[in-house]
């Protein structure tokens, strides 16, 4: 539990993040606080949904929780002005009210479930323009339309319960006002002893107060007004009473007998003024301890008093279950991390600094490296802060593949494995629309339709696999199902025909081949569907991928399935990086890449006609780029026997830079280029720069896009 | 006109007509204080590869790194040795923090709306399409910058380069 709030309000963080830049400048606190909450909230209904969906049944709780949900959104929304929503929420409040009120057994309703997901889409669209700064203008009149038609659908036809009438048949209802001897305390703990006794003997249990864990307000209400039971049982009057009197500490019980429109009308009587919600008893109960103080008051002043406690108290059950954590804004985080860095420069400017050479510091020294270790603490701590698991983004692919099995007609299990993987906030944010194109793809071409599925002797469910695991300094993500596989030779037809095929085709290994699914405007697909087909898929989930530093790579046997998995760092804002110094600049490369770095000797220099130069290596030939002819700089180390090669690799290409010297390995925090040089063309082959311990910049070296310039 | 330019200056009337004076060879430019983040030292610029040649590169102003521009190369005058009068003039336009390498800075000084006029219109706009107006302090004249277009107008400089 503790976890799923955890990841709920990570989850809104990500979520804020994107409204929150937008809203900067209006410093709308009011509108930004709105989204917050309703994102958080959508997000929890969309859980509810999908876990009663894999039960096959609302439970009571599920119901409670939809309608609380909905009365929530449908007040913020009425305040804020967003009428659509509110008359959306309110017609779905009212819909979940009936049923909580019928409360039938083992309800559920796939239609239901998805009306309500649409209800969802309509809501976050709003709440999307809403956060650009557009006019919530949707129209949600369908939606309310269809939701009542489904009411009064429900009201005239019922519920489909399968036991219900037998069960009602011999059931017996109860009414039981339980009185705990005065002084008792801890009168809550007792009352739910009781309801776990009588849950043994008993199909349905009410009672009231609801909250007698979480709230200790209810310890006041149970000592004033009893704490009320309703029973829906087989038993009769004397076992319910035998079964209540074992309980200790009882003053007094009253148990009396009702018919079952009394067990519903009752109940709903004592929640509805109560739904104005525990708010009500809080308010009594603040109330009460404070009369004293109150009534010194003159009546004006008194009133006054009480909106104040109605305030507090309010806020008092607001707090109460998160206490344990606060949500900070991401710009705050992203502020500390830079400070961080900073510091760790700092660090090293302070231990490196030339004024420190040549003199014996045993105690500095001593000093020193406990404040290395006190950093590079702090370095870890803050960068698991803004760790977040990957959890909220494996279930929002619950939904998506819920949706298009329904659309396409297909059955497919989704199996999330390491969903409590964790990577940095900023690397969440850009691989979601990646999964999401994988797992779209994997149900619409991967799995095949059932007929197909039992005609190949595979089960009739189909099957998706999301599993996420940490690998040294990365994360893979694998999205990998049992469906028909890649085509071979599909594919290399349909790239002959895009005239995309690199070279000789028989040459390809089955791994280029199924990369080339990965390039523009491709797509083996006949028909272009609503999900996928159109062939701008998996490139752009390539590109997205790379750019965030990752690597694609695509396993796939045919009529067995395909396994497509994502190697992505785990951080983006610290690397290790070797540093190189070329005439007066310094660049860096990131450790990942390197493969060797050594001083070429005068054989196996290659020059071909065009000015190219190419080193030999164990048998193998690689291009050299020149460092300062490429960004022409002024340097004296020219020739090449006496400056420095280093071997680097990325999607298994392999080039070797050139130059001057070597200046070491550390740990840089990656910084961007500043917003105003990314308005000249993009340079090519840097991806940022970083602070070294001197202070001066070092530029960061792109390796992948200096490879394909080549 | 002037109305409008009123109901602007009221809006931040601390910083209202106050401009920070630099120069650049004999020439005395004037900036609006508001954009003024702070003014530094000459500092070690890092190139950075392809970029206009007035992008010197960028530096590291406590951690943060932010891209200097030199004033001189983007008036198109000749490049002059940094000496110890060189200062980097960091401004925020548009929420870019972009540092400007000027000669010097003199002073910062408050110019009378009624003491700035409107550039006399000649034919030939291109040579001081920076400068936005014209202000008076006694019998001195200072141009005064247009920051934005400073930093965001490249079309000329493209016209330029296809010439």
């Amino acid at each position: 539990m503790q976890f799923g709030i955890l990841f709920l309000l990570l989850s809104c963080i990500v979520l804020l993040d994107g409204g929150n830049m937008k809203d900067f400048n209006t410093n709308d606190a009011m509108v930004d606080m709105f989204l917050f909450e309703t994102y958080q909230l959508l997000e929890q209904l969309e859980q509810v949904i999908l876990s009663s969906e894999g039960n096959c049944c609302y439970s009571r709780e599920d119901i409670n929780e939809v309608f609380r949900i909905m009365h929530t959104i449908k007040g913020s929304s009425a305040m804020m002005m967003y009428n659509g929503i509110s008359a959306l929420a309110h017609a779905i409040e009212d819909l979940f009210s009936y049923i909580r009120k019928e409360n039938p057994e083992k309800f559920f309703s796939a239609s239901l479930n998805d009306l309500i997901f649409d209800c969802i889409d309509f809501v976050k669209i709003e709440l999307e323009k809403i956060s650009n700064h557009d006019k919530a203008d949707g129209n949600s009149d369908e939606l309310v339309n269809r939701i009542q038609s489904y009411l009064s659908g429900l009201k005239k036809n019922g519920f489909n319960m399968p036991d219900e009438n037998t069960d009602k048949k011999t059931a017996n209802f109860f009414k039981a006002v339980i009185y705990f001897e005065d002084g008792c305390e801890m009168e809550n703990i007792r009352a739910f002893a009781i309801i776990n006794n009588l849950e043994k003997i008993a199909y349905e249990l009410k009672y009231y107060p609801q909250d007698i864990i979480d709230n200790d307000g209810s310890v006041e209400t149970i000592r004033r007004d009893g704490f009320q039971v309703f029973i829906r049982t087989d038993k009769t009057r004397d076992e319910i009473n035998d079964c209540l009197m074992q309980t200790v500490f009882i003053k007094g019980l009253e148990l009396t007998s009702i018919d079952e429109k009394a067990f519903s009308d009752d109940y709903n009587n004592i929640s509805d003024a109560d739904t104005s919600l525990e708010a009500a008893t809080e308010e009594q109960y603040f109330e009460e301890l404070d009369n004293q103080e109150v009534d010194r008051l003159p009546s004006h002043e008194k009133s006054l008093y009480e909106d104040g406690q109605k305030h507090q108290s309010k806020e008092h059950l607001h707090v109460l279950p998160t206490q344990s954590i606060i949500s900070v804004s991401v710009a705050k985080l992203d502020k500390l991390m830079d400070l961080v860095g900073e510091m760790v420069i700092a660090e090293a400017m302070v231990l490196q600094n030339p004024d420190l050479e040549g003199l014996e510091l045993n105690n500095f020294n001593k000093a020193a490296s406990q404040l290395s270790k006190l950093t590079s603490e702090i370095q870890d701590i803050v960068m698991s802060v803004r760790m977040v698991p990957l959890s909220a983004t494996f279930q929002r692919m619950n939904r998506i593949v819920r949706d298009m099995c329904r659309k396409l007609d297909k059955e497919v299990n989704l199996e999330i494995v390491g969903e409590e993987t964790e990577v940095d906030k900023n690397i969440i944010e850009r691989i979601t629309d990646p999964l999401m194109h994988l797992v779209r793809n994997a149900v619409d071409h991967g799995i095949e339709p059932a007929d197909e599925r039992l005609a190949a002797g595979k089960p009739k469910f189909g099957k998706i696999t999301l599993e996420a695991k940490n690998v040294g300094n990365d994360v893979h993500i694998i999205v990998r199902d049992d469906g028909k596989g890649l085509d071979r030779e599909k594919i290399l037809g349909k790239a002959r025909e895009n005239n995309l095929l690199p070279m000789n085709e028989a040459d390809l290994t089955d791994s280029e081949v199924y990369k080339l699914i990965m390039m523009p405007g491709f797509s083996t697909r006949d028909n272009v569907t609503e999900f996928s087909g159109r062939g701008v898929g998996m490139d752009v989930v390539a590109k997205n991928i790379e750019s965030i530093g990752g690597s694609i790579s695509i396993d796939s046997e045919k009529g067995k399935g395909t396994q497509i998995t994502l190697k992505i760092p785990l951080t983006l804002a610290i690397i290790d990086g070797m540093n190189l110094q070329v005439g007066k600049s310094t660049f860096t490369i990131p450790t990942i890449t390197i493969q060797e770095s050594f001083r070429p000797k005068g054989n196996g220099l290659i020059t071909d006609p065009d000015g190219n130069e190419m080193i030999m290596v164990r048998g193998q030939c690689y291009p050299i780029i020149r460092l300062h002819k490429l960004y022409n700089l002024k340097t004296d180390v020219t020739d090449l026997t006496s400056g420095i090669i280093t071997m680097v690799s990325q999607d298994g290409k392999t080039v070797c830079i050139f130059s001057d010297r070597l200046l070491g390995q550390q740990q840089v925090v990656v910084k961007s280029l500043p917003e105003y040089l990314k308005r000249f063309k993009k340079v090519n082959g840097i991806s940022g720069c970083t602070l070294l311990g001197d202070g001066s910049i070092s530029l960061i070296l792109d390796i992948a896009s200096l490879i394909n310039s080549k | 006109m002037n109305d409008i330019q009123t109901n602007i200056m009221e809006e931040d009337n601390t910083q209202e007509g106050r401009f920070l004076i630099f120069s650049i060879d004999n020439e005395n430019y004037g900036i609006e204080i508001r954009y003024v983040t702070e003014i530094i030292g000459i500092q070690t610029i890092t190139e950075v590869p392809e970029l206009p040649e007035y992008v010197r590169g960028i530096i590291n102003l406590r951690g943060k790194i932010i891209p200097v521009m030199d004033v001189r190369l983007r008036f198109r005058k000749k490049a002059m040795e940094y000496n110890d009068r060189t200062c980097i003039i960091v401004v925020e336009v548009l929420g870019m923090s972009v540092g400007l390498i000027v000669d010097s800075v003199s002073e910062v000084v408050t110019i009378n709306e009624s003491d700035i006029s409107e550039l006399p219109q000649m034919k030939q706009v291109s040579q001081n399409h920076y400068v936005k107006n014209i202000g008076k302090i006694g019998n001195e004249m200072r141009l005064l910058l247009d920051c934005e277009k400073l930093l965001t107008d490249e079309d000329i400089d493209n016209l330029n380069e296809i010439l």
